[in-house]
């Protein structure tokens, strides 16, 4: 047989994803013709991009069984401080910002990662401290001061708009992030430790992956790329202050459970994950063009967040194994 | 522990011993996990250092345990290969791994599909994957732990077959097992540990059963199982026309007070499922149970317990200890309404019930309140039994009581359900170990594959008789 | 990398520590509770004078009080195995139920029924989640988290609601005698409730079970997912008292309310020395806690120190809190190695 039933059972779990997406982006596209253009759907990407680029970099924490709370304050902070270099070294140009935004959130990452490794601390708990930490660390940053886009110099606020072959940039690093994610975690090692490790972590030992190591590459990732996502974030909406992204960690790992990473660990993928962005993207755009108010917002979003973990639950039952066979005689 | 081992090469060498005795200690310093103290291990008359799996591996020393080392998210490739993917370019070869895998699986005679979820498998087939991992490595040497605790006896027939092509191979295997029909099957030399010592080695054809167990036991045994005496009473339990969809159907069975009903059947015929079903763990869905002349309806186990019936679970880690509570909180578990006022515990009847089991099945602990994970294997069973025996059960269900526990505290359960039995207890015994069957059950009910196939009165049952009705084609 | 502890399987050969360990453990994690909080308060009283005044001592109290009455129901929740991440949450909606029943002039005592009701309502639906349609109840709460508090935002928007009757404000004004307050009372009475619950009856022992090992509890008759249910149900109730308390002590509502609460409050439950995985902690550990945090973000904010800041004290304390257990194995393990040949 070409296509075994069990292979298409798992693309059927993504597919579903995918296929209520452009429905609701066809329904919505029907009321409001504006919003299913090219250029609709251009900004919608362009809105969901930091979203991807956090929730794929998550990934790799939730496959380990692990969580991190803290990528939203971790991506405050890095903005926190990337807005205060340039605002210092405006000519230093982009490239050291971009370099100094990824090393403060690898190191913000490594830090949590040390803590689950070395001094074995349950992840929930070092990212709940390190969430509040980092938040107040903004704050001492900063001394509480807003740096609006008066204080940002050109090349910091254009990176992400600059348009490269009709997409912005920001669109083409979520773009080349999925790409690099689907490959690293299907045929490097590291990758596929990942799913090893969070299958069955007592085992893993056995097959030479050290779990703990594992998480702690885990979390340096998702460091990183919320650090990179600070300085993102921080351009794209030409702002930085204390309250930045404030609760994005939820939207973060809601994407991923939306897209099937199982919080159990060892199960997830990056199609999924993408869609499961894509997904809330559309939500969150087509809201205020429904005309709903956004305050209503969280909730909806909550909403959904709450259906799809309850259809996740359903699809993860394990079925009974079958013994009794059918009466033969 | 003090430990030696010669191993051959085309050989298959078993290694055989109580729990506790330090097999699984010399199979860990083998593969890496633990470091010895003292001592040399010599590959080919050259001392090597064994410090990691990793290194193991590259001396060619594979292993497959006991629990299945397999993760379910990947295929069934990639757990073949999951010390050593195969690689292009430093990224991962699917291609090759496939190919690879569906080679090595051929060799096994299987036709299990490489790029399957392993999750999909039997527990045979995740055990062949183990062993197709083992080839994968072209190890020298293989050892297995326990292989066939959880394969039907076809099942278990294969794998000697295959351990039979390894040593045709070249390889040396290691063979631990509690099964003397296996060993004597398979093996062609033996080595005996006990209390932590190798106190025997030698040729297989040149020993018997009984010597195996004296130099395991460090004593004669000759009688494992206490005689039968007291009255059978009237009927306590019934089971009729059972069914649950996917699991077993029309299942009818009966036992009375002060007899022990046996069921026997290869692992996944369906047996703990119909105790889960009568316990209310699950619902049944077609069938009665009828306790003492009334037909009863189980939702869930704390209904089961005021019923009086009791559940001795199969797997111990998972369903039967709490291993961080102590010994005395694990005791009161199921009794807890009885040990307490007005549902305030009451710490003094709970420590006297606790100690009271503690020398009653002579449980080696430093005191009631030591927690459970410091107790031996069988020591942790003991403690499983008297939480239920606290209980006071008119009906006592025993799920593979004695696996994996040693020869001592063997002979200590069956001398309690005996005593329990000649107080009026009704005992389900669920064993897929045909001497313990034999030895304690007074009738004996057969399974395969969710339905009953045969019933034996102690009188009729032979060994043959048994594994034929569990393996009818 | 250090491998794992060789477990011998020999009955006795363990070493005879580790079985009194969790009970000397545990006594010891209350004493060392007990003297950081003499520490604190004799650091506040040294910075601010008037720290030791009776009055001052009672102020100290009304904030973390209504923090540390949720953290009591979620001890037991995370001795169990659970989470609730959705506090804050039920916190803010059930504060929106009410001023909207204040508004249509519900008198004091509808006000509070109507409070518990919603935070009733929310921990049955976080209970249902979790048991019925058996969602972990880390996801599932993180959902009904965003879910609530939008809920509030949605109606509310960026309103405020402000007409609660006089009487209303006795909870989280109030005093019962001289400075005791009312909330301080309550919480009193709370922590005795539900440690007499966990530490002497058969269903804190029936936790203790399930949450050490679900499966086994499950077999040996615990009605574990019952259990859970109504642990959910009990923080939900809990969060609405709070949130009862905390209204009627500001006098007004807002959608914000009580923002960033269910961080605090999960750190006096694991600060109180209850494990994440399950299975161990103690009310008065978990009361400790919450009167040690509370005196120290109060005496950090008689210097000024804005709330922010104090939540790096709290994380840091929260992370250090977490790191002893490993900390002391491998001190313990480096004591052993050397006096083992």
């Amino acid at each position: 047989m070409n296509r075994p039933a069990y292979k298409l059972a798992l693309l059927g779990r993504d597919a579903t994803l995918w296929v209520l997406t452009l429905l609701l982006v066809i329904a919505i596209g029907t009321v409001f013709p504006q919003f299913a253009t090219l250029v609709g759907l251009k900004s919608v990407l362009d809105d969901t991009s930091i979203l991807i680029l956090l929730a794929l970099a998550q990934m790799p924490v939730i496959l380990t069984r692990s969580i991190d709370l803290s990528v939203a304050a971790n991506l405050a902070l890095t903005g926190m401080c990337a807005a205060l270099f340039n605002h210092a070294f405006p000519d230093a140009g982009i490239t050291a910002v971009i370099i100094l935004s990824i090393t403060i959130g690898t190191l913000l990452g490594a830090f949590n990662g040390a803590l689950v490794w070395l001094l074995e601390v349950p992840p929930i708990v070092a990212t709940l401290g390190t969430l509040a930490i980092y938040r107040g660390m903004v704050f001492v940053v900063s001394g509480g001061a807003w740096i609006t886009n008066n204080k940002m110099s050109a090349d910091f606020l254009n990176f992400v708009r600059a348009d490269l072959l009709g997409l912005t940039l920001l669109s083409w690093l979520a773009i080349t992030g999925s790409l690099l994610a689907y490959f690293g975690l299907k045929y490097t090692e590291v990758g596929r430790g990942f799913f090893v490790a969070g299958s069955n972590p007592e085992a893993a030992l056995y097959a030479g992956i050290n779990v703990p190591r594992m998480r702690f590459i885990a979390f340096t990732i998702s460091g990183a790329v919320a650090g990179l996502a600070g300085y993102l974030w921080v351009s794209r909406f030409a702002i930085a202050y204390t309250d930045v992204a404030q609760g994005f960690e939820l939207q973060v790992i809601a994407a991923c459970v939306i897209g099937g990473v199982s919080i159990a660990g060892g199960y997830g993928t990056v199609t999924g994950v993408v869609a499961g962005c894509l997904f809330l993207g559309v939500i969150k755009n087509a809201l205020p063009l429904v005309g709903i108010s956004p305050f209503w917002q969280m909730a909806i979003s909550g909403f959904v967040i709450v259906a799809a973990v309850i259809l996740n639950a359903r699809r993860g039952q394990s079925v009974r194994r079958r013994i009794l066979e059918e009466p033969s005689t | 522990m003090d430990g030696q081992l010669d191993l051959h090469a085309g050989e298959v060498t078993a290694l055989i011993g109580e729990n506790g005795a330090g097999k699984s200690t010399l199979v860990k310093i083998l593969t890496g996990i633990y470091q010895p103290d003292s001592g040399v291990i010599q590959l080919d008359g050259a001392p090597v250092r064994i410090h990691s799996p990793a290194d193991a591996q590259k001396l060619g020393i594979s292993v497959i345990h006991q629990e299945s080392v397999v993760f379910d998210d990947i295929s069934v490739a990639e757990n073949i290969f999951i010390t050593a993917r195969p690689t292009r370019c430093g990224l991962v070869d699917w291609a090759a791994m496939r190919h690879r895998a569906t080679r090595i699986l051929a060799q096994l005679e299987t036709n299990i599909d490489p790029a399957r979820p392993m999750r999909e498998l039997s527990v045979a087939q995740k055990h062949l994957v183990q062993i197709a991992r083992a080839l994968s490595h072209d190890s020298r040497i293989v050892i297995m732990d326990e292989p066939t605790a959880a394969l039907s006896h076809n099942e278990a027939q294969d794998l000697l077959r295959i351990i039979w092509r390894l040593k045709a191979d070249g390889r040396a295997v290691l063979f631990i097992s509690h099964k003397f029909e296996e060993v004597f099957a398979i093996a062609d030399r033996y080595v005996v540990y006990r209390d932590g010592t190798a106190v025997g080695t030698g040729m297989v054809p040149g020993t018997s059963v009984d010597q195996l167990i004296t130099l395991m036991v460090g004593r004669t045994v000759d009688q494992v199982f206490p005689p039968r005496s007291g009255q059978v009473g009237p009927e306590v339990l019934k089971l009729e026309g059972l069914c649950r969809k996917a699991e077993f159907a029309d299942i009818n069975l009966a036992v009375c007070q002060g007899e022990i009903l046996g069921i026997y059947g290869l692992v996944g015929a369906g047996r703990s499922e119909v105790t889960q079903a009568l316990f209310g763990l699950t619902t049944p869905d077609k069938g009665r149970v009828i306790l003492g002349g009334h037909s009863i309806r189980i939702r869930n186990a704390d209904e089961a317990i005021r019923l009086k019936i009791a559940y001795v679970p199969e797997d111990r880690q998972r369903q039967g200890a709490i291993l961080p509570l102590s010994i005395q909180d694990n005791v009161a578990l199921a009794s807890l309404k009885s040990l307490s006022n007005l549902g305030f515990r009451n710490r003094l009847q709970t420590r006297r019930a606790a100690q009271q089991w503690i020398d009653r099945l002579q449980i080696k602990a430093s005191s009631s309140v030591q927690s459970l994970e410091e107790l031996s294997g069988g020591n942790q069973q003991k403690v499983v039994l008297a939480k239920w025996l606290q209980t006071d059960p008119k009906v006592l269900i025993l799920d593979e009581p004695t696996k994996g526990i040693d020869v001592g505290s063997k002979a200590a359960v069956y001398k309690i359900v005996r005593e329990l039995v000649q107080r009026g207890v009704a005992v389900i015994l669920i064993s897929s170990e045909l001497p313990e069957i034999l030895g304690m059950a007074d009738r004996i009910a057969v399974m395969r594959r969710g339905r009953l196939r045969a019933c034996f009165h102690r009188a009729d049952a032979t060994a043959e008789a048994l594994v034929r009705a569990a393996t009818d084609a | 990398m250090p491998g794992p502890r060789p477990h011998t399987d020999t009955a006795g050969s363990s070493p005879r520590w580790r079985s009194n360990m969790n009970l000397r453990h545990l006594a010891r994690w209350e004493i060392v509770l007990t003297i950081f909080l003499a520490c604190d308060l004799i650091i506040n009283a040294r910075m601010s004078p008037y720290f030791l005044n009776v009055w001052t001592l009672s102020d100290a109290t009304f904030s973390f009080v209504e923090k540390a009455i949720v953290a009591l129901p979620m001890a037991l929740l995370v001795i169990a195995r659970e989470i609730d991440i959705s506090v804050s949450g039920t916190i803010a909606l059930t504060s929106v139920a009410m001023g909207l029943a204040a508004k249509a002039g519900f008198g004091t005592f509808s006000l509070t029924v109507v409070g518990l009701a919603t935070g009733l309502a929310a921990g049955a639906i976080n209970g249902a989640l979790v048991t019925r349609l058996g969602v972990s109840s880390i996801v599932a709460t993180i959902g009904t988290m965003s879910l609530f508090r939008g809920v509030a935002y949605g109606i509310l928007g960026d309103a405020v609601l402000k007409s609660y009757p006089q009487s209303f404000t006795f909870f989280g004004q109030g005093y019962v005698a001289g400075p005791i307050s009312f909330e301080f009372v309550l919480f009193v009475l709370l922590a005795l409730v539900f440690g007499v619950l966990l530490h002497l009856t058969i269903i804190g022992k029936r936790l203790y079970a399930m949450g050490a090992n679900p499966v086994a509890a499950a077999h040996s008759g615990v009605k574990v997912d019952r259990y859970r249910f109504w642990l959910f149900v009990a923080t939900g109730a809990a969060s609405a008292v709070a949130s009862i308390l905390l209204t009627s002590r500001l006098g007004s509502t807002r959608p914000s309310i009580a923002q960033g609460w269910e961080l605090e409050i999960i750190s006096m439950v694991i600060l109180g020395g209850v494990s994440v995985t399950g299975g161990r902690g103690t009310i008065v550990g978990v009361a400790l806690a919450a009167t040690l945090m509370g005196f120290v973000t109060f005496g950090l904010g008689l210097k000024n120190v804005p709330g922010i800041v104090m939540s790096i004290a709290v994380g840091t304390l929260l992370i250090a809190v977490a790191a002893v257990p490993a900390v002391s194995r491998r001190l313990s393990r480096r004591r052993s190695t050397h006096s083992t040949g």
